[in-house]
């Protein structure tokens, strides 16, 4: 996994110290840097790749804070959980626009309200979704990092299992968030830090998202790179390369940042718990934090459910709440034009996704034969690519590539979805497989069987449902995939992602809603099939009914 | 040298980062039901596991481990045709009854028919005509342990091992199933290797041998 990362970084280094023979830059030096300083929307572009990133990181971690303290073990919590999974499934791209159609002047927010309670009879000329200060980019990225958190945190309860701390605290006269503030988040934050890292890296860089909600003077620093690396002016590639540098620096200045601010709540933290406050006021917190949690679901799947309306959309004039009609009409137009992309994205996921669970697999196996254990350096190196932001590596990446011959190609895509894919699929299989019961594997081993079919007759069957989980995963990561798709393909490998992408410009809602549906769909699908097919293999294997 | 029939633990030793945790040399015979006890954390487990060749490699064993003469130490689990049965069944949960007996049975046994057959006949022995279909999860603890006793016998094995057998069932049934299997074995002219910590499973046995505590001895 390391090898893409700093084949891209290195890739990067010669462009930006002026060194591209290809294009005729043969004076190294620090000439591309003075030139990209002297761009007027530099110090902008930095500040809201900055600014975007750590609010919403904070705001992401502070939300899932919140509502475990409050509600985990409560009823509501589990109306949270199983949100989780659908919420998780809705790409990038679809949920940004989900949201811009739902906070926009003239989206349902609005309407919603219009005219009985703000008096206006046309959309007000206001300037939500895109603003300068990067708001909406924030609240989108939070709608769809928070449940990443979530998910995180509960895999990682899953070995904590905090319930008795919970109740010795209470016992003691905590009350439920104090003593879950207390005695489990401390603990919880060292299983999740990485995941925390990864949504800082991903916010701070993130294209497609910030393409559609985030502001365009400047944009941030990632979409700039981006628009750069695509500019008919060979010599802005330069400046490009230069920009990603910057970009993976400043991605290295705010984890430094945070890891100021860990060890700065700790202090405090620990000063805290010594002075023994019960915080039992801390309650008034429980319906604010079930409140927050349904709100950011709601803004996905009410986006989605905004994308559908549109996609079936006549007339639909402000402010009425629903369109005059439903119409098949957009469907008809863009459903010829939907179809070759919409194979495309669906044979790449299926490829990357198969790579990514053959390699994950070996590799799970091969721990287990050899009795090895994933290090924590081992974990890092599996989160690189997520911990490097796309943007600063991908362009070398493609440079290289593009000297290597090797791009424009839809196996240059799957190779590059294949280093997103594998950490997610590695990191979903990864806990149920070491923790099936090894004691099985030892029985049929007894028995005669020989590793691979102790392997493939029984521990594969046993984790049917775990592993289609994962490729449903992994799946929903390779359709998602924007930049990817876009440097490895050479911008000639349209699929539903980057075609809804380049819809975003042009703001024509109904074909979005067409494209950001096909691509929800395209992600969702496979979450149901992971769900509904265990069920009907193991319908009459008791021992295997509630997801072994 | 003379074949010798049975189990021998030639001289073994295993250790966990330079001190001893179990050191044995003995035989078992033919029939005969050795009983190794020992208080919990006395590496009961960590003998059984080095005998079948599972040991975690933290640990560091010497010695020889022979099966009839054989030398299995370096084999891998599944060639050293030793048969063990744990705390639990540990029948796959996925397979019907049948399929896991099915799983066991050699495969020389050759044709659907008569593989089919000889998972029935097995079943039948221990009075589970007819369960052959259902699935395992549906099974008293009791008939789940006698399903996997047949499950190893299918394959054929020239020692067992039981670690802490049927310690899920109640007293009355516990004993029982253990009579069962050790009849069974000493049928076959199996040697098996008992281990608890149950005074009542010891005594079932024809020799006792202690590991740890103050009796640490062979």
């Amino acid at each position: 996994m390391l090898g893409p990362v700093a084949a891209g970084l290195l890739g990067a280094l010669g462009p930006a110290f002026g060194w591209l023979p290809a294009i005729g830059a043969d004076e190294p030096g620090f000439a591309v840097f003075r030139d990209l300083l002297a761009w007027p929307g530099f110090m902008d572009a930095a500040r809201l790749s900055v600014v975007t990133g750590l609010a919403s990181t904070f705001l992401s971690l502070g939300l899932v804070m919140l509502v475990l303290a409050s509600l985990h073990g409560t009823r509501a919590f589990e109306a949270v959980r199983r949100l989780l999974s659908p919420l998780l499934a809705v790409p990038h791209a679809a949920a940004a626009f989900g949201i811009a159609f739902l906070i926009a002047p003239s989206g349902w927010i609005a309407r919603a309200f219009s005219p009985w309670a703000t008096g206006w009879e046309r959309p007000p000329d206001l300037l939500i979704v895109q603003d300068a200060g990067g708001l909406a980019l924030i609240a989108g990225l939070v709608a769809k990092e928070a449940p990443f958190l979530l998910l995180m945190s509960l895999a990682a309860l899953g070995q904590i299992r905090p319930e008795r701390e919970v109740l010795a605290a209470r016992s003691l006269g905590y009350g439920r968030e104090a003593a879950w503030l207390k005695a489990v988040l401390p603990r919880l934050y060292a299983q999740i830090r990485l995941p925390v890292y990864v949504v800082l890296a991903y916010s701070m860089s993130v294209v497609d998202v910030a393409m559609i909600l985030g502001p365009n003077t400047p944009s941030t620093l990632s979409v700039q790179v981006v628009r750069w690396m695509g500019d008919p002016d060979l010599a802005l590639r330069l400046r490009a390369a230069a920009g990603a540098l910057v970009q993976a620096g400043l991605v290295i200045g705010a984890l430094g940042l945070w890891r100021l601010g860990e060890i700065a709540v700790r202090r405090f933290g620990l000063r805290l718990i010594a002075r023994g406050g019960r915080g039992r006021s801390l309650r008034v917190l429980r319906p604010v934090a079930l409140g927050a949690g349904l709100l950011s679901g709601a803004a996905v799947i009410l986006g989605v459910a905004g994308l559908a309306i549109w996609s079936v959309a006549a007339l639909w004039s402000f402010p009425e709440l629903l369109p005059d009609a439903m119409t098949w009409r957009n469907w008809a137009r863009h459903g010829p034009g939907l179809a070759e992309p919409a194979l495309r994205t669906l044979g790449i996921a299926a490829a990357a996704t198969m790579i990514a669970l053959v390699l994950t697999i070996g590799c799970l196996e091969a721990e287990h034969r050899r009795g090895l254990r994933l290090t924590s350096r081992g974990a890092w190196v599996l989160y690189m690519p997520l911990l490097i932001p796309q943007v600063a590596f991908l362009p070398g990446l493609q440079t290289l590539m593009v000297a290597g011959g090797l791009t424009g190609g839809l196996g240059a895509v799957i190779a590059a979805h294949v280093v997103f894919v594998l950490p997610y699929v590695f990191l979903s299989l990864g806990d149920p497989f070491r923790a099936w019961d090894s004691r099985l594997a030892t029985s049929a081993a007894a028995l005669g069987a020989r590793p691979d079919r102790v392997l493939w007759a029984v521990r594969m069957p046993m984790l049917l449902a775990p592993g289609l989980t994962a490729a449903a995963v992994g799946f929903a990561v390779s359709v998602g995939q924007y930049l990817p798709t876009l440097l490895a393909g050479g911008g000639r490998v349209a699929t539903l992602t980057t075609e809804a992408v380049a819809l975003a410009a042009g703001g024509d809602r109904r074909a979005i809603g067409v494209y950001g549906l096909a691509q929800t769909a395209a992600a969702l699908l496979p979450f149901l099939a992971a769900l509904l097919v265990p069920r009907l293999v193991w319908a009459d294997r008791r021992g295997l009914r509630d997801g072994a | 040298m003379e074949l010798e029939r049975g189990l021998r633990l030639d001289r073994m030793r295993i250790a966990r980062g330079g001190a001893d945790l179990v050191a044995l040399d003995m035989t078992v015979t033919p029939g005969e039901t050795v009983a190794v006890m020992g208080p919990s954390g006395s590496g009961k487990s960590t003998l059984l596991a080095a005998i079948i060749g599972a040991l975690d490699p933290v640990f560091a064993l010497s010695g020889r481990v022979l099966l009839d003469g054989r030398d299995v130490t370096d084999l891998p689990t599944e060639e050293r045709r030793i048969g063990v049965l744990f705390q639990d069944a540990l029948l796959f949960p996925h397979l019907s009854v049948g399929s896991n007996l099915a799983f066991g049975l050699r495969r020389s046994v050759r044709g659907r028919a008569e593989r089919a057959a000889r998972v029935e006949a097995a079943l039948d022995e221990v009075g589970l005509a007819g369960f052959a279909g259902r699935d395992p999860a549906t099974l008293s603890g009791g008939q789940r342990a006698r399903a996997a006793l047949m499950r190893m016998l299918l394959s054929e094995p020239a020692a067992l091992l039981l670690d802490e057998p049927f310690s899920g069932l109640d007293r009355d049934r516990r004993a029982r199933t253990r009579d069962l299997v050790l009849d069974v074995a000493r049928r076959r002219m199996l040697p098996v290797l008992l281990v608890t910590h149950d005074n009542e499973d010891a005594a079932a046995g024809t020799r006792i041998v202690r590991i740890g505590g103050d009796e640490e001895d062979a």
